[in-house]
């Protein structure tokens, strides 16, 4: 669960909704708007700290980084998707280069349906 | 306060055709405790010991720093309980309860107690013997979140009700903890309830807890496996592995401490692991059982 609020959170960032160096909710706080427990959002706070997307004082409130990590994290995000397809790729014996190939067709199709 | 709100150090209880027994768990003030259990598993008996409505024959229970069942006075006037065999007078309305509560308790907060009527959509004009379960279940909690009890102990508050008053009543008990000296004990059949707001899970299983542990934990924790095998090939187990099932080459395995030594350790047996897959709060309940009855698991 604390998965899908870490996206969330890093959303709201990357669009700017929660702004740099920006005061973010108590832990307390977002856990009663979202309806879900402190120890999902203590996590997912914890986790965006690491990945350096938000910064954390002991009895302050909790800030958005002054430069946020966002890059990074989509960054290793596509990583993650592009190696995962590499995999699925090998099962049905497809090269880099027909799913590089492939990659582009799917671009094509979406062109055409825009 | 030593930061338990509720603490059980062994504690048992002895009838003719149950036991429970060895019941131990800390509940941190500010958090949020689920119970989950099967029907007879021994939720409500540990939830009245806890409450001091029945002593339990050996162990050591403390609610908010008072022994029980020898403190319950001092504790109960801090505890707010609602469990399905509390009665409301059938034919007074829900206002003639909540003047009688204020009554009672100094601290009733009468704001609150309007704004939980309007959001539990609640008339209360109403006498309690017009109103359906989900009405009845949702005024005897107003009665006790109004007077804002440092601890909340509540007996399967959402079975049997509608998924808006359930979630209705898991957003109100999920404020409660927007104040971090406030503290809720529930128990639940439902997993998904206990999934959504709670800090902290408890199997019990048979008059025993079978797990308890941060919410977070479990669902880090407790992987499927899927799994390929060289033809004619039979996995080979690992430390931990349960609930290896499939045929021919594709098995799937449940994993219960899932870290970073596991998956080389699948990769020595010769396997391929095709996917890592997270187990919902309910498989990882009925895996725990299911594997404890059987003795797997300990």
């Amino acid at each position: 669960m604390y998965l899908q609020i870490i996206e969330q959170i890093r959303e709201r960032v990357a669009v700017g909704d929660w702004r740099r160096g920006a005061e973010i909710p108590s832990i307390r706080q977002l856990a009663v708007a979202l309806r879900v427990s402190v120890i999902t959002i203590k996590r997912a706070y914890f986790e965006l700290e690491r990945e350096g997307v938000i910064v954390t004082h002991h009895g302050k409130p909790s800030r958005v980084a002054d430069v946020p990590n966002v890059e990074k994290i989509r960054d290793d995000d596509l990583d993650q998707h592009l190696e995962r397809a590499l995999h699925i790729g090998a099962l049905l014996g497809l090269t880099p280069d027909e799913l590089a190939a492939r990659l582009g067709r799917i671009r094509l199709k979406k062109e055409d349906k825009a | 306060m030593n930061g338990s709100a509720v603490s059980l150090a062994g504690v048992g209880k002895d009838y003719k055709h149950f036991t429970l027994d060895d019941i131990s768990f800390e509940l941190p003030q500010g958090s949020i405790m689920g119970f989950i259990g099967a029907n007879g598993a021994g939720k409500s008996t540990t939830i009245r010991i806890v409450m001091g409505l029945i002593h339990q024959d050996r162990g050591a229970v403390r609610v908010l720093d008072n022994p029980m069942p020898a403190g319950q006075v001092a504790a109960k006037r801090e505890i707010g309980y609602v469990s399905d065999d509390m009665r409301l007078y059938a034919s007074e309305t829900i206002a003639w309860h909540m003047s009688f509560i204020a009554s009672i308790f100094p601290s009733w907060d009468a704001d609150y107690a309007r704004e939980l009527v309007r959001r539990f959509d609640l008339t209360p004009e109403q006498r309690i013997k017009g109103l359906s379960h989900g009405q009845r279940v949702k005024a005897a909690l107003l009665l006790v979140l109004a007077r804002r009890p440092r601890l909340l102990v509540l007996d399967e508050p959402t079975t049997g009700l509608d998924p808006i008053a359930r979630q209705e009543v898991l957003g109100a008990l999920i404020e409660v903890l927007a104040d971090e000296r406030r503290t809720v004990l529930f128990s639940s059949q439902n997993t998904m309830d206990v999934e959504q707001i709670s800090d902290r899970i408890t199997f019990i299983d048979r008059g025993r807890i079978v797990a308890s542990d941060d919410k977070e934990n479990y669902l880090d924790r407790w992987r499927r496996v899927r799994l390929e095998l060289p033809e004619g090939a039979v996995l080979t187990q690992i430390p931990g592995m349960l609930d290896v099932r499939g045929s021919g080459r594709l098995n799937v395995a449940t994993i219960p401490d899932f870290g970073e030594t596991t998956l080389p350790l699948l990769q020595a047996t010769g396997a391929t692991v095709l996917a890592i897959e997270p187990m919902t709060l309910e498989e990882i309940f009925l895996s725990t059982v299911k594997n404890r009855r059987e003795g797997l698991l300990v």
